[in-house]
């Protein structure tokens, strides 16, 4: 029997798990709250009103880790308690379409995210948003990072007995290469005396290398977290 | 392996060892600039090259897992893994001895080879939660070994941005002034090398022994429960897990 | 599409599963000749549903050889992938869909034209879930989510059944319903797991009858079966394990 093409898989995966959010909201608004509340957190935590330089993109960035994270531990869920892991088992399609589906997934929920929290960091932190506007190609880079290693981790941390241990723990110190190049180049991004760009094409090249790398770790491996 | 290999192992293992110590204290010269202190160099450098090569390793025995599906091979990925993580202790805890000497300081974030390292072996240390947390241990088998491939990856990448990301002030023994290491610390350093890896592949070799034999102890006791109580049916059946699962 | 294949449409021998430490099947074989109906009976816990997530290619068979309309498994499982219409005791559909929205997302998967809508229409007026189409699942009742799995099931129109416990949740007029479409029809195989073992020994040609250990107590042509004889596996079985 011909099955649909990966592309056609992909989508329908896809489809199913926007539709699902959109009627649900489980990850999305959770995201938006928890960014919000991390923001203040670290307002108090660190003591300071104002940002610049490596420490706001230090907030920035592990705020929307830590938001990450939350969409990533939810991100299987539905597939194991509901059957999804069998379902596409039985059907004709190669189970890498479930793993670009899902990457693809978190790829929206982390924009979506975006889209509200880097405008409310702008907000309560920053005195001027000029560096924002060249730290989006690393931000999308960064989420790259995240969505590839997040499809490959969570069904891993999904079918063990310990699924919000896991996830996080594997995924911190397995994160922390795109956090640091994400953070080196923010960190001239956002000076307070306008964007520096020294290295730039560098970190964006050293974050393009991890999401592709992992891309295609996924792509090859994926197919044996399927089998039982 | 039998019990006389492993032996001969672990007598090449003690001599090489003993010589390259014996080399270091007594025939390799101080080192200018350091002095005694830099004599860990011989013991940190062998166990941090060993425990990433040991790690990259088990990488490929994780492949090769995840090919044949063998669980001969995630044996040899975990045993791999286990060993490097073991050498990874030791080797945090010598360079925390070193940077203590040289810079007065346990630890120094602008190093970023000690860095890297640290990043690396957190990483391996979820190995161990990974593989609890999965009972079923084909499942748990093939997800370790999804791991160790993601893991073996992650060493090279996170090597190459965290050194971007800051200064070299490492005490680039093998790059002075005048061009390398002198001759006769080169010979310090390759003997003890060669006793460090020595010593990663013999423990390596006892830990398999070890692994092989206990499985193929229950395999015989569920093999005299299976006659006791079922009266023959699967007694002589492999066990699961240690089985060569069909494939 | 089903083709009559010229091998068996299931063969297992000295099929063994094991879950962790313990056996839930033991040393297993029989064989279901293409276009047959294999009924498999047994006491609670005698590995019945395991045997039909093996044959599903959902579980890797621990130790034997399995081969299902010619694939060996688990090896050769992706040949399988599409050609199987499973039935289990979890639906495999989602809560936050409405019925056809399930079948849709299954039908798109299976790569069926036009993503099926004529089939899906066609089965969901057959199981009386029309007026349902766009229920969410977690909305409904256990027989109708019964009954909307039975569609996801033969969705495709599938070469081979493996039904567990097809007609558990259903009320009567569900199972008329459903028994029908779920029926014996040429070219298909069928394997099907059930307790009632009249049910058993009329509408199937074999019968697997397992043990409490997940033994074989006897596998015949259901012809050949006595009703008492097949009864007796529920009973004598708990007995030798009091005598043990």
């Amino acid at each position: 029997m011909n099955g649909p093409s990966t592309f056609s898989a992909v989508a329908t995966i896809l489809g199913k798990d926007l539709r699902v959010e959109l009627r649900t909201l489980q990850s999305i608004p959770a995201m938006v709250l928890f960014s919000t509340t991390i923001y203040v957190i670290f307002r108090f935590g660190l003591d300071r009103t104002q940002l610049d330089g490596g420490l706001a993109t230090g907030v920035l960035l592990v705020t929307i880790l830590f938001a990450a994270l939350l969409a990533i531990n939810r991100l299987f869920v539905a597939e194991r308690e509901q059957g999804g892991f069998e379902a596409i088992r039985l059907a004709p399609v190669d189970g890498t379409a479930l793993f670009l589906a899902k990457a693809l997934a978190l790829l929206v929920y982390l924009t979506i995210l975006e889209l509200f929290a880097i405008p409310v960091f702008w907000l309560f932190f920053l005195d001027s948003g000029t560096g924002l506007l060249p730290m989006l190609p690393v931000v999308l880079l960064l989420n790259g990072a995240l969505a590839t290693t997040g499809a490959l981790i969570s069904p891993i941390a999904t079918n063990s007995t310990a699924r919000d241990l896991i996830g996080p723990l594997i995924l911190l110190p397995l994160l922390v290469p795109p956090m640091v190049a994400a953070s080196a180049a923010g960190a001239k991004l956002l000076l307070a005396g306008g964007p520096d760009y020294d290295k730039y094409a560098s970190w964006l090249g050293a974050l393009g290398l991890y999401d592709a790398i992992f891309l295609l770790i996924g792509w090859a491996v994926f197919d044996f977290l399927l089998e039982d | 392996m039998n019990p006389n290999r492993l032996r001969t192992l672990a007598i090449i293992t003690a001599a090489l060892i003993g010589a390259g110590f014996a080399l270091v204290f007594f025939w390799v010269p101080n080192e200018a600039d350091q002095g005694f202190i830099q004599k860990i160099f011989y013991l940190h450098v062998p166990l941090a090259i060993i425990a990433l090569a040991g790690f990259v390793i088990g990488g490929i025995h994780a492949i090769r897992h995840l090919r044949t599906g063998d669980p001969v091979h995630d044996m040899r990925a975990y045993v791999s893994i286990h060993t490097s993580v073991i050498f990874g202790v030791a080797v945090l805890i010598t360079g925390a001895i070193w940077a203590k000497a040289s810079w007065g300081r346990w630890w120094v974030w602008d190093e970023p080879t000690l860095v890297s390292f640290l990043i690396v072996f957190l990483l391996y240390a979820t190995y161990y939660p990974l593989r609890y947390a999965i009972p079923d241990r084909e499942r748990q088998g093939r997800y370790a070994s999804v791991f160790a491939i993601a893991a073996g990856a992650f060493v090279p990448l996170n090597f190459m941005v965290v050194r971007m990301a800051q200064s070299l002030v490492h005490p680039r023994t093998f790059a002075t002034a005048d061009g390398g290491l002198p001759g006769d610390m080169w010979v310090g350093f390759l003997v003890c090398f060669a006793g460090i890896a020595m010593l990663w592949l013999t423990l390596v070799c006892f830990e398999m022994t070890a692994k092989r034999t206990s499985a193929q102890l229950s395999r015989l006791r569920r093999a005299l429960d299976g006659t006791a109580r079922a009266g023959g049916g699967v007694g002589a059946r492999i066990a699961p897990g240690t089985a060569n699962v069909p494939s | 599409m089903a083709e009559p294949a010229p091998e068996p449409a299931l063969r297992a021998s000295s099929l063994s599963q094991a879950y962790g430490e313990s056996w839930v099947l033991r040393d297993v074989s029989f064989e279901l000749p293409a276009g047959g109906t294999l009924a498999v009976i047994g006491p609670n816990g005698a590995g019945k549903s395991t045997l039909l997530q093996v044959l599903a290619t959902l579980l890797r068979p621990s130790s034997g050889s399995v081969s299902v309309l010619g694939s060996e498994l688990p090896g050769s499982a992706w040949k399988l992938r599409g050609r199987l219409g499973y039935l289990g005791h979890s639906p495999l559909l989602y809560r936050d869909l409405a019925a056809a929205e399930n079948l849709r997302f299954h039908a798109r998967l299976f790569g069926l034209p036009a993503e099926g809508a004529e089939r899906i229409a066609d089965l969901l007026e057959r199981v009386g879930l029309a007026h349902r189409a766009s229920t969410r699942v977690g909305e409904m009742s256990a027989g109708m989510v019964k009954r909307l799995a039975v569609c996801r099931a033969l969705l495709h129109d599938p070469e081979m059944l493996v039904l567990d416990e097809p007609l558990a949740n259903l009320d009567p007029a569900g199972a008329d319903v459903v028994a029908p479409l779920l029926g014996p029809r040429r070219g298909r195989s069928r394997v099907l797991v059930t307790h009632d073992v009249a049910a058993a020994l009329s509408g199937a040609d074999r019968v697997l009858a397992l043990t409490r250990e997940g033994s074989v107590a006897f596998e015949a042509p259901a012809a050949e079966v006595d009703p008492d004889r097949a009864r007796s596996i529920y009973s004598e079985e708990s007995l030798r394990g009091a005598m043990a």
